[in-house]
């Protein structure tokens, strides 16, 4: 049974991408892109 | 050739790929085939022989990739953990990414598993909880490495990233 999102495989790659979309637009912005 | 930079990145480089390695195989092999030994009664294996030498290999890889990036960051050490300098924000986040991760390995997926793996003695209801919460920071470094091996690349190509 899933608890988390983090129990299914493909849960934890999709947050991680993500992750990484909302962290590169805070970090383009900041650098003023 | 400027020795300390170069021999740090290979170093780096060399160790990051033997942790996350590890992490991968943990998360995407390792999680599966336990489950399925589990039920048919061949895990034992997998508990006395692989995981052990596994986790060393995992562990310790993680602290030489985190000590080869300090020492390749040098004295942008500061600068890029703390956003002092917009050149270093890219790698600042890769760097807390990384430490945030070593951390998880030490302090939360290490301790467990030595519970799971009988090098501590703990009770089976000990155990259960031990499995519960390794496992979930070992999914939550599996998640973490996306951004952070993202922002590892970006911070040595910021102009192809953020250009």
């Amino acid at each position: 049974m899933m608890k988390y999102w983090l129990d299914s495989l493909w849960g934890t790659v999709i947050s991680g991408l993500i992750l990484t979309l909302f962290l590169h637009n805070i970090v383009s912005y900041a650098l003023g892109g | 050739m400027d020795w300390v930079p170069a021999i740090s990145r290979w170093i780096h480089l060399l160790a990051g790929v033997m942790w996350i390695g590890l992490l991968y195989y943990f998360n995407f092999v390792n999680v599966a085939a336990a489950k399925a030994a589990a039920a048919d009664g061949t895990a034992a294996g997998i508990s006395k022989h692989v995981m052990p030498r596994a986790l060393f290999w995992f562990r310790w890889a993680a602290v030489v990739t985190w000590l080869a990036g300090a020492a390749l960051l040098g004295r942008h050490f500061l600068e890029a953990f703390f956003f002092l300098n917009k050149a270093y924000y890219p790698i600042g986040v890769g760097a807390w990414f990384g430490t945030l991760m070593l951390i998880n390995v030490w302090w939360l997926i290490w301790p467990n598993q030595k519970k799971i793996l009988g090098i501590v003695s703990a009770s089976d209801e000990e155990k259960n909880k031990a499995r519960r919460v390794a496992f979930l920071a070992s999914r939550t470094n599996t998640m973490f490495s996306i951004p952070m091996l993202y922002f590892m690349a970006a911070g040595a190509h910021s102009a192809l990233y953020f250009g």
